[in-house]
């Protein structure tokens, strides 16, 4: 009963969601367009999945793997667990300390990407769009990847207080780079993919470990330090999604090269 | 011949019933499979850290297996509801607005669609509140209840403002065929600029706001209207000029909220 109730409460929330998106679509399409909609059932029915799908995922989410991902990321950064309980008092931060937080840092980025419901949709449509060229699969781990990259390392950031900006700022220059040599038709795919991977699944997890260990660290101030996470966590999948295409490229020629010579 | 033996007489109803309900069933298991690939690493890392790590049992078996049910089914049916709604519809609306040729309505819907998906979004609403506790706190704003709830609509409302701008920006430059790199190389340069001048206690919040703007309903639905106008208008490569849209978005909130707290 209870959790029909909870059920009932994320639908309404959904639903406040989805209905100005759909005041929009429906009022341009019918007074600025002038349009029927093409198969109003279809659509109708479509939209239902929709709000429904996404209140299960997210209250299937809140039920199970949330509590649990948000209690390990406060126990993983907990001093009693880095340093053994009878260290009370942390005098100095070696970063070295803290590797089991990076490495579910780069963990938890890598497998909520994966899930993340925008990202799934972004990819059906590109693998569309490039006739196949794009796998729906190779996308997904491409920015999985760099997202486990930029969470562990903004997390190291916030382990040593390194300026946020001066990680950013680098991460530009690199992607700029990475532009020029980069195909030129994945380029648009790869910007867009930096900022599809933040959505439902990663940021209530990401968040958490960042405010978490803000909180933890003496002299990190969970205002200047604990934001920023979600920045890294849209920056490295561009880059990884470039790099990504450089290698499929590169194979491809490489086969290529192989049969001119056979 | 015998009609069973006749490969143009369909085949008797009872093999074939069972063949329709086995291909039915394919059917529905396999986004949900797809899903279960999807779910899967989230549990093994979960799993891996509480058993191995932390060395602790997992709590509530059963609302655990239930809750990941419903995580499945819920993945499943989203996926079929995009193919169904959100990427039909973006691109028929896209075909319309290309068919009627009227750029400046085009560009009033690009931007109410980002306006109006923006300013009610729940993650950019608990991100102002928060931002708006600790101006609060650091005294750049009075520390009333009334300030800082006006502090936080004024951030809301910016970063809605700059996901509008980003998605008239953005329709703009697909109908004009402009690459992608040199508006975003632009938009790096104007957030190192506004970077050095704003104050530090902003920073972090912009650089974050950049990445929670776009939710799970609006990105199919931008992608499919950038998809759809690349593919109506002549000359245009939907992989191309197509995607892009939601760069932009992730890219303005940054500038426009140090803008704002330099501004406060």
């Amino acid at each position: 009963m209870d959790g029909l109730i909870s059920f009932a409460y994320s639908l309404l929330a959904m639903l406040r969601d989805v209905v100005p998106i759909a005041a929009i679509l429906f009022g341009f399409q019918i007074l600025v367009l002038r349009q029927r909609i093409t198969n109003p059932a279809r659509v109708g029915v479509g939209m239902v999945f929709v709000l429904i799908g996404l209140t299960l995922f997210l209250q299937g989410l809140e039920m199970a793997l949330f509590p649990l991902g948000r209690l390990m990321a406060s126990q993983l950064t907990a001093p009693e667990f880095i340093f053994g309980v009878e260290t009370a008092v942390l005098q100095k931060v070696v970063w070295l300390d803290y590797i089991w937080v990076y490495v579910f840092a780069a963990a938890i980025g890598f497998a909520t990407t994966v899930a993340e419901p925008a990202l799934l949709a972004v990819a059906i449509k590109a693998n569309q769009v490039s006739g196949g060229t794009i796998t729906v699969k190779g996308l997904r781990f491409a920015v999985a990847i760099g997202v486990a990259v930029g969470v562990a390392l903004g997390v190291f950031r916030i382990v040593t207080g390194t300026p946020l900006h001066w990680y950013i700022i680098s991460g530009y220059v690199a992607v700029i780079i990475q532009t020029a040599f980069a195909p030129k038709s994945i380029i648009p795919l790869a910007f867009d993919s930096g900022g599809v991977t933040t959505s439902t699944v990663t940021v209530p997890l990401v968040a958490a470990l960042g405010l978490g260990l803000a909180e933890t660290i003496p002299g990190r101030s969970p205002v200047l330090d604990g934001f920023g996470l979600i920045a890294f966590a849209s920056l490295f999948p561009i880059m990884a999604v470039m790099g990504y295409a450089q290698l499929v490229e590169w194979k491809a020629r490489r086969v290529a090269s192989h049969k001119k010579q056979a | 011949m015998h009609p069973a033996d006749n490969p143009l007489v369909s085949h008797p109803p009872k093999k074939g019933l069972l063949k329709v309900l086995l291909a039915i069933i394919r059917r529905a298991m396999r986004p949900l499979t797809e899903s279960a690939l999807a779910l899967l690493p989230i549990v093994l890392v979960i799993g891996f850290f509480q058993l191995v790590v932390l060395r602790q049992p997992i709590p509530n078996m059963g609302q655990m297996l239930w809750g990941t049910v419903l995580v499945l089914l819920g993945l499943a049916l989203f996926v079929r509801g995009l193919e169904m709604a959100l990427f039909p519809i973006g691109e028929e609306m896209a075909y319309n607005f290309v068919r009627k040729g009227n750029l400046w309505w085009l560009l009033i819907f690009a931007f109410t669609l980002g306006f109006g998906t923006t300013v009610a979004e729940p993650a950019l609403i608990a991100i102002a509140q928060e931002a708006a506790r600790i101006a609060a706190s650091g005294q750049v704003i009075e520390n009333t209840a009334a300030a800082q709830s006006s502090y936080a609509i004024g951030l809301r409302l910016t970063v809605a403002l700059a996901v509008g701008v980003a998605l008239v920006v953005g329709v703009f430059r697909i109908l004009k065929g402009w690459p992608v790199q040199y508006l975003i190389m632009g938009g790096y340069l104007g957030v190192v600029v506004m970077t050095f001048f704003a104050p530090p206690e902003i920073i972090g919040i912009a650089y974050d706001s950049g990445g929670v703007t776009t939710s799970t309903v609006t990105v199919p639905l931008v992608a499919a209207l950038g998809i759809g106008l690349a593919h109506s208008i002549h000359g245009r490569d939907p992989l191309i000029d197509g995607f892009g849209l939601i760069a932009f978005a992730s890219l303005t909130p940054m500038i426009f909220v140090m803008a704002f707290g330099m501004l406060i």
